[in-house]
């Protein structure tokens, strides 16, 4: 098993290494780079001049954009995360960990909240729709949280927004905290913020955990089909079990078993933000933080923020490989 | 589970009833008769091979597996509502232009109209509280902009002035073709990294497939907006954009039909027909593509059809953030983030709403074929 952790671990250094060559090349390739976008207005009125402007690239390290200067630059940027720099941030003028550990929180504290929701109300209607295979409830669940899958969440958000902030008034449509109110500097003023920003996340939350229902169920209704018409199903239904039994004692433990894989999805799902929800709901989030940096061409943060999604990608996939062997004794690893 | 039970506590009784069954069944289906056979009371059986002497030229019928899989395709509700569903949408996209001519993909709708500007202000009225000023500004100009569903326009005008119905069957054009020509480069490219990993094994099979785990990890949909603001600043033209975000949607999603490849293709190696190609001296080609690769593509295109569901949400996010297909180009995407005006979000639903309703049929109708022919592939189907 520790034989198996530390190959693993040396083969996503390796993994990692390619990832970050791939998105740092690209991201070199992004046009309308952070220097030309702030001081544009500056070299058009004769402040500076493309001269000022090449020397500022070449002192943020992005000023060859041939092939060489692409390497150059990379190598750089490897050598300084090796030390534990990530860099700083064009945008936010500050280092980028700093501002992914500064934002992560609120994105965190959505995605936990949906997430236990998520699987709070995804397996019981699974397994419901796998014992009542083909049942009107069957059809029902499934036509609805398909039509969550295929909703894009833009879209959905408009549509939230439109009706229960818009129409309705009765939540705020984006943002975080209400506007233009102070709160005392005491225990009741936290208690107060903290409920008006749980007043403004509902609908985020509500909006991501209807739109990830639908895979988490369906998975759920497969495997427990699965599971249902297995040998020892069989035999516990002969036993005289009754049906209750059979069902929640039986089989639906071993219809989490495939779940431990989904565990590599939810550790960026849980840290990652999501740039589209995010970015609609106004939400500074480290999502949104990341969408501005994106459109920004701002490529220490860019970098910094992939390669965090692709770490925590990598530690979840293994996390889950682990996890699997220990809930499911059937699978060594090697 | 009656089934089961039935099996469980076979009773002369039910033993002849099944009798029935099965010689109902091998009119059309000999393979679940077989199958059902096996299960038989012993004077089951004979009663069938009694039978079969006589009735057997008559009664048998020899049906490929490509029509069973059809049958119990049709034979779910849902596959059929997919296939409707499919199938309206690409009538609509494709003839629906052809039919309905009077506006084009890019035509803008000039007259003289009379166009109003909504603005809000939020304003303090000097008590701490808040005043709403919602100002009207009406403006004669030569575009129909914005204007509500009628008979000229069925939804409704966009911002620019065009017609949002034909908007739609254009936008509908290019997502589908986006979603279809994706799906198959992947699965080409699938094909081939996968097909090779899990046939030679060993250093090979380690080497391609830490390159798909490279590309597994690597965050897809911000490194398609890094690609996509690249192309889109190469200054090509718009038609060689799109197929160079189709190249790169492509790039950033075969791994997972790689390792679906790979991994089916490391347990049919190790089957005796396979054995038995080897024996006849087959080329290595000759064994990936033409007897593993056949035998994969039941998944394969479950993994398709599921696919173009997601490829057309890629696309449509992409447009939806400015940096897929371009305007004027018409695009589901880009006609939902008209939206992200809070004018057209609140009085102009006609504008957005019928874009997004699309996708969702889109994305919902090739999810419930994927699902209807998984479920009729499987052969550890009972029905």
């Amino acid at each position: 098993m520790f034989k198996y952790i530390v190959k693993r671990l040396l083969l996503s250094i390796i993994i990692l290494l390619g990832v970050s060559i791939i998105i740092y090349t690209l991201t070199r390739l992004m046009p309308a780079d952070y220097v030309d976008q702030t001081f544009s207005s500056k070299v058009q009125s004769g402040a500076m001049s493309m001269e000022d402007l090449q020397r500022y690239k070449e002192l943020l390290g992005i000023g060859d954009n041939s092939f060489t200067g692409i390497m150059k630059g990379y190598f750089g940027w490897l050598g300084r995360l090796l030390q534990g720099d990530l860099g700083r941030s064009f945008k936010y003028q500050k280092p980028v960990a700093e501002v992914i550990a500064s934002q992560m929180w609120y994105s965190f504290g959505i995605a936990i909240v949906a997430t236990i929701l998520q699987f709070a109300i995804a397996i019981p209607l699974g397994i419901t729709s796998a014992t009542h295979q083909y049942s009107v409830r069957d059809y029902v669940t499934t036509v609805l949280t398909m039509i969550g899958i295929g909703l894009p969440s833009y879209f959905f958000g408009a549509i939230v927004i439109k009706v229960f902030a818009v129409d309705l008034g009765w939540l705020p449509s984006g943002g975080i905290l209400s506007g233009g109110v102070t709160y005392a500097d005491n225990f009741a003023g936290m208690m107060a913020q903290f409920g008006d920003m749980v007043w403004h996340l509902i609908l985020p939350i509500v909006v991501t955990v209807l739109l990830s229902i639908g895979g988490l169920m369906r998975y759920t209704r497969t495997n427990t089909l699965e599971v249902l018409s297995a040998d020892y199903i069989r035999t516990a239904r002969a036993k005289g079990l009754s049906e209750k039994k059979v069902i929640y004692k039986h089989a639906f433990r071993n219809t989490l078993i495939p779940l431990a894989t989904l565990l590599a999805g939810i550790l960026p799902s849980l840290f990652g933000g999501m740039l589209i929800t995010e970015q609609v709901f106004g939400i500074p989030g480290i999502g949104k933080y990341a969408y501005d940096a994106l459109q920004f061409a701002d490529i220490p943060f860019v970098m910094g923020y992939n390669m965090f999604l692709a770490i925590l990608t990598v530690i979840g996939t293994l996390f889950s490989d682990i996890m699997y062997s220990i809930v499911d004794p059937r699978v060594k690893l090697k | 589970m009656k089934e089961e039970e039935k099996i469980i506590a076979p009773s002369a009784d039910e033993g002849k009833n099944k009798d029935l069954a099965v010689t109902a069944e091998t009119l059309e289906e000999p393979t679940e008769a077989l199958k059902e056979n096996a299960t038989l009371t012993e004077e089951g059986r004979e009663s069938v091979g009694e039978r079969e002497l006589g009735v057997a030229e008559e009664t048998y019928k020899e049906m490929s597996p490509i029509r069973l899989v059809l049958r119990r395709f049709f034979r779910s509700k849902l596959s059929i509502v997919g296939i409707v569903m499919i199938a309206a949408l690409i009538i609509f996209s494709v003839l629906g232009p052809v039919i309905f001519n009077r506006w084009g993909e890019e035509t803008v709708d000039r007259g003289v109209y009379v166009s109003e500007d909504v603005n809000y202000y939020r304003q303090d009225d000097g008590n701490g509280g808040y005043v709403n000023v919602t100002e009207v500004v009406e403006s004669e100009d030569g575009i129909n902009r914005l204007a509500d569903p009628s008979g000229d326009h069925w939804l409704g005008t966009d911002e620019k002035g065009m017609d949002v119905f034909v908007r739609l069957m254009y936008g509908g054009r290019i997502s589908l073709l986006i979603g279809f020509i994706v799906v198959i480069l992947e699965t080409i490219l699938g094909i081939i990294i996968g097909g090779l990993a899990g046939y030679f094994g060993g250093w090979v099979d380690n080497v391609l497939m830490r390159v798909v785990d490279v590309f597994n990890c690597i965050p897809t949909l911000p490194i398609l907006f890094i690609a996509s603001a690249a192309i889109n600043s190469w200054g090509l033209t718009e038609d060689v954009n799109i197929y160079l975000l189709m190249v790169f949607i492509t790039l950033f999603s075969w791994s997972g039909t790689a390792r679906l490849v790979r991994g089916q293709i490391l347990g049919l190696r190790e089957q005796e027909y396979m054995t038995a190609t080897e024996v006849m001296g087959y080329s290595p080609a000759r064994r990936i593509f033409k007897h593993l690769i056949p035998n994969v593509m039941p998944q394969l295109i479950v993994s398709m059809t599921l696919g173009l569901g997601s490829v057309i949400l890629y696309e449509s996010t992409l447009s939806y953030l400015g940096i897929g297909v371009q305007p004027p180009k018409a695009a589901w995407g880009s006609m939902i983030a008209l939206a992200n005006r809070p004018e057209i979000l609140n009085y102009h639903v006609n504008v957005w709403l019928p874009a997004g309703l699309l996708i969702v049929i889109a994305v919902l109708g090739f999810n419930f074929i994927g699902d209807g022919l998984r479920d009729a592939m499987d052969p550890k189907a009972r029905k």
